[in-house]
Parts: structure tokens; sequence; C-alpha cells
């Protein structure tokens, strides 16, 4: 809303630098000018008032003050049936959530690949990390070395081997995401480029595979992978059902970032191409140097979009019987121990609340490097 | 392969363009060019827009393609092998009218992008040889910031050294100061006019009447895809023959 003239009244000398008028800031102004400024605005402000303490307080009341802390069994959780959460419930089935049945005494191997894997995003998260392109290497190459080794074991050094039938819960959601972010960004690009390609050939090929990927359901690529596969492959050869799983799940990621790239590389003017060419940059120095930085900076809200869309995707590897985080919270509120009309509500709650925070932590990342990229352009004449 | 900058620069001849005929589409761009460009000359080239002046420089490095005719430039023929036109572009500097910077990169890491990655330069090497360019264009407390930060003047020298950097037989401008606001021309022009002084071989495409009297050995003038006049500046602007040419100084001079 706009400030009336009186708000500068009588106090336009000439060349003066002023703050701004006192009546612009402070909160109750803010309220003034953004919550009441006319009778509909005022209307929808009391309605949403009266929404949020009518859902509010129950809400907070069911899940913190009425809610079971602890107990062995469902008996502690039927006390507060009625009228609270069972939270017992998930502190019995923590660890079960987090590694599945992964073998107690090689847990500690989860727990490595964890820290691993937050050092990675760390590293190239942070943009004034030191080496960052070192960040890259680590996590797109020694990182899945790294977790394969830990997670899966390797003999000769020792790490026996677990097999990927015991693996459960957030352990398996986030080998599902990870593994779809690091192969899905390059593979993407790649496809990006095979789209954009001067020979047809790459370009067809790039466009089939492409629409075929976004025109099919995931649970569709998903039951393909793993029901159709062993019908062609031999039993013995068939590759494991975690791996048909992860295989398509980063194929199907693959060609959403594939488009996003495109977009990406879409917005870089021709200049940058031609000023590159000119330099005697070849194809791949032009696209590595040049064209992918700036079209990455441009892209980078939209590719964490689709990070986030699979990040939610891996709750569907359930389908073809790999328990993920969700598919373990599903196999806990089964469990006649601690059957009570409160603990299916307090899982899906719990659930809720994990995916919401990873994925609402990274929609934050995006929002927030979006504003940063904001600042840093401008004053660049693009040609045209 | 020999690369270009390792041959003596006793050939005469920097570019010979024959017969040079282009198409976009029906619309035919350029007819029968040729040109003779000798080492060392500073050619000036101007004409109406639309007249195939900015398509004919675009040609020498190869950033547009023709269907007709040839270009040598310092005796490598351009043709579709991909090694031979990194050669003549490695060759050849070019300077865009919209500056065309990296603006993810520094102004330092604009000027040695090019020596590192296709000159294979250590990047000490190649830092010190940008500063001494940066220098030479007189912004090195600049080499820092990022391209966003600098005015349009600043910018586009920027360029001419980033241009520099690969130390180049010839450099081509194509409308360097067109996209400046006013007060920033001179600078821009003084640069050229030094460089000028060095004896690099130019081609610039450019509506700077006084930049051409002061530095051109030469003045081409082009309509509708042809060179009509090709003459020394003082003979050019005192009597220009063509009629076009005439009408075109006509408008560009008052």
């Amino acid at each position: 809303m706009s400030v009336t003239d009186e708000d500068f009244g009588g106090d336009r000398r000439n060349g003066v630098r002023r703050p701004p008028p006192a009546a612009q800031r402070g909160a109750a102004n803010w309220a003034r000018r953004n919550l009441f400024s006319s009778p509909l605005n005022v209307a929808l402000t009391l309605g949403c008032l009266i929404f949020v303490i009518w859902a509010v307080p129950p809400l907070i009341r069911f899940f913190l003050f009425d809610a079971v802390w602890s107990g062995t069994d469902r008996d502690a959780c039927i006390r507060s049936a009625a009228s609270g959460a069972c939270w017992a419930f998930v502190r019995a089935w923590f660890s079960y959530f987090i590694y599945g049945f992964y073998p107690v005494g090689e847990r500690w191997r989860v727990d490595l690949f964890f820290a691993a894997l937050a050092l990675g995003l760390a590293w190239l998260g942070w943009l004034r990390s030191p080496q960052r392109s070192l960040g890259a290497i680590y996590f797109f190459v020694a990182l899945p070395l790294l977790s394969f080794a830990l997670l899966h074991g390797a003999p000769a050094i020792g790490l026996a081997i677990v097999p990927t039938a015991l693996w459960g819960g957030i352990l398996v959601t986030m080998v599902v995401a990870t593994v779809g972010i690091v192969v899905s960004l390059p593979l993407g690009t790649l496809l990006a480029l095979a789209r954009r390609s001067e020979i047809p050939l790459v370009r067809w090929v790039a466009v089939a595979f492409i629409e075929f990927v976004r025109g099919v359901p995931l649970i569709t690529v998903l039951f393909m992978a793993s029901v159709m596969l062993p019908l062609f492959v031999p039993e013995k050869f068939a590759p494991d059902k975690l791996i048909r799983a992860l295989v398509g799940v980063a194929l199907f990621a693959s060609a959403y970032m594939a488009e996003v790239v495109r977009g990406g590389l879409a917005a870089v003017p021709a200049g940058q191409y031609q000023a590159a060419r000119a330099l005697g940059l070849g194809y791949w120095r032009t696209t590595g140097l040049v064209v992918l930085p700036q079209a990455f900076r441009v892209t980078l809200p939209n590719i964490v979009s689709i990070f986030i869309g699979l990040f939610k995707d891996t709750t569907l590897v359930f389908v073809v019987g790999i328990f993920d985080f969700l598919g373990a919270v599903e196999t806990a509120r089964g469990d006649p121990l601690w059957a009570a009309p409160n603990t299916t509500i307090t899982g899906y709650a719990f659930a809720a609340a994990f995916y919401f925070a990873c994925c609402y932590g990274m929609s934050r990342y995006a929002h927030g490097m979006e504003r940063r990229l904001a600042r840093s352009r401008g004053a660049v004449k693009r040609p045209g | 392969m020999k690369a270009p900058q390792d041959q003596p620069p006793e050939n005469p001849v920097a570019i010979e363009i024959a017969g040079l005929n282009k198409w976009y589409g029906e619309f035919h761009v350029l007819r029968d060019i040729d040109l003779k460009v000798l080492r060392g000359e500073r050619i000036v080239i101007c004409g109406p827009s639309g007249s195939g002046k900015s398509t004919l420089l675009r040609c020498i490095n190869r950033l547009e393609d023709w269907q007709r005719g040839s270009i040598v430039v310092d005796g490598l023929e351009l043709t579709d092998d991909r090694k031979r036109i990194l050669a003549v572009r490695r060759d050849v500097g070019m300077v865009f009218q919209q500056f065309n910077l990296f603006p993810h990169l520094t102004v330092l890491e604009n000027c040695t992008l090019a020596p590192i990655w296709v000159r294979r330069m250590p990047r000490s090497e190649a830092e010190a040889l940008a500063r001494s360019y940066l220098d030479r264009v007189k912004i090195p407390e600049q080499a820092d910031k990022y391209p966003a930060r600098l005015s349009g003047g600043q910018q586009q020298r920027v360029a001419i050294a980033r241009a520099l950097c690969m130390n180049p037989n010839i450099m081509l401008f194509d409308e360097p100061t067109s996209a400046l606001d006013p007060e920033m021309v001179k600078e821009v022009l003084d640069t050229m006019i030094e460089l000028a002084n060095d004896g690099i071989t130019m081609l610039v495409v450019s509506h700077e009447m006084g930049f051409a009297r002061q530095v051109a050995n030469r003045v081409l003038f082009m309509d509708e895809g042809q060179i009509l006049e090709s003459a020394d500046p003082t003979a050019f602007f005192q009597h220009p023959r063509h009629e076009r040419a005439r009408a075109f100084l006509k408008q560009i001079l008052h």
C-alpha cells in the first residue's frame, strides 16, 4: 500500500537524503498496511486468525501435552488413545526406522555413511566452502564408492557383506534419494546437451528417452524394473532388487532433470557461445567452462525442486517390496505388540515430520540461493 | 599441425577473401566479396545496417558459415576441418558489440580462461599475462571484480584485454562502441588507437568516423552485401565516389 502525500508534506527540500518517514516503519504500521488495509482484508485476517485458534491448540495438545512419551507396549498407548499421540511407539521402533534390519553390530557403518553424505552436501551446498571442485569430485565419485563399500561391504578390507534385503528405513530412503541425485544431475545434463546436439541421431535418442520416461508413471518404471526384468534375464544373473529400483528411480529423475537443464541452457545468451568459440575453445570446453556454469546458476532452484520431488518419490519403492522409511513405518504400525488406535497416526505424523523437515530444508536452500543469484546478476548487457 | 603463432609473420597477406557468397535462406547477405588484408593494415568497415558488415567479420573466424568462396587467414584456408577452424580462432581475436564477458568469472578469470585451456599455459603465467594486458587497457585494479560490477566502457576494455591474452595476429572489432553510453566511447577508442599504434592487423566495423580518419589505412564501404568502395580515409571522406556512400556519409556526419 502506498504512503499518502501527507507523510511527505512540507518536507521536500532539494537534494537532501532523508530517512523514510516514521509512519512507514514499525510493526503496528506494517500490520495496518498489510493486514487491515480494507474491509475485505480485515475479514480475511480475522477469518485466518479464527482458523488458527481453532486448529492449532488441539494439535499441540494431541501431539505434545497429552501424548505418551514412554512405555514398553500398547498398554501405554491405550491410556491416552482418545486424546494424545503415542511417541513411545516411535521410540521403541526408532532404530528400525533408521536402519531397517541392518545387523546391530554393523550399524556404525550406516552412521559413517550418513556423516559422509552430510559432509558432501555441506561441501557442495555451501557456496563459499573451500575447494568446491574437489567437493564435486568427492560427491560424484568418491562418495558413491565409499558408500558402496560401507553399506554393501568390502570383504577385502574386513567389512562383511550385508545383503540389501536387510537394509531399510531412512537408510534406504537416503540411498535411493542420493543415488537419484548423483546419477540424475550428470546424466540429465548429458541428455539435455544431446537434445540440443546438431547430430540428428544423438538428438533423436535423447528425445525418445526423455519423452518415453516422462510419459510413464514412476510406479510403472519400478514395476517394469522389478517384475519384467527377471522374465528376460535368468534368475542367477538378475541384479539385486534394490539395484533394479535404484536404476529405475535414477533414469526417471534423469529425464526430468534433462528438461530442467535444457531450460537453463536456453537461458544462456548466444553471445556467450560466440565469445567462447572466438577464443578458440572447442565444444566441450565451451560447454563445461562457459555454458553449463551459467545454466546451472539459472536453474538451481528448479534442480532443487526436482530433488524434492525425487525425495518424496522414493517412498514408491515400497510397492516393489523395498522397505524405505515410510515402508518401515507401515511395518511397525502393524505390530500386534503396539496395536493401539493412536499408533498409526503417531507413526504417520512422525513420517510426515521427517519428510517435511527434509523437503522444507531443500526448499529454503533453493529460495536463499535464488535471492543470492538475483543480487549478483544484472549490469551485463544481453545481446538481442 | 603447426600452430599459426609459430609461423614467422613474413607472409605479407594476413587475410585473403575470394568470391565470398553467403545466403540466409533466400536472402543474399554477402555477394562476391573479394578482400585482401595486408599484415599491419587497419581497416574500418562502414555502411548502413543490414549491409553485411558484421556477417563478413564473423566469417573471418568462422562464427558464420558461407556457401561459396574462400577465406585464407594467415596462410590457413578455412574449411570444415574443426582443428583448422580452432587454429584460426586462436590466431584471431574478436571484440563484440555486447562485450560478451563471462558473467560467472572475474575479470582476471575471463582473461586467463583461453590461455589456460587453449594454450595450456600454467596458471601463474596466464595471470601475469592477463594482468599486463589489463594494465595496458588501464583497469588493473578491477581484476578481481565480476563483470557486472563494471561500467560498459570498462567491460569493453576487459573484452579487448581478454582477446589480446591469446596474442592474436589479427583483431576483429564488431561495432565495439555501439552499445556504450556516449561518455564511455572515448576510453574504448583510445585503447583501440593504442593498439593500432602497436601495429596489430585490425578490422573494425564501426561508424566512428573520427576513429577511421585517425587510424585507418583503408575504409571499406558496404551496402547490400557488397563492398562498394575501398579507399584511404582522406579520399573516402572527401570524395566518396559511390552515390550510396555519399548518402550514407551525409546521414552520419552532419
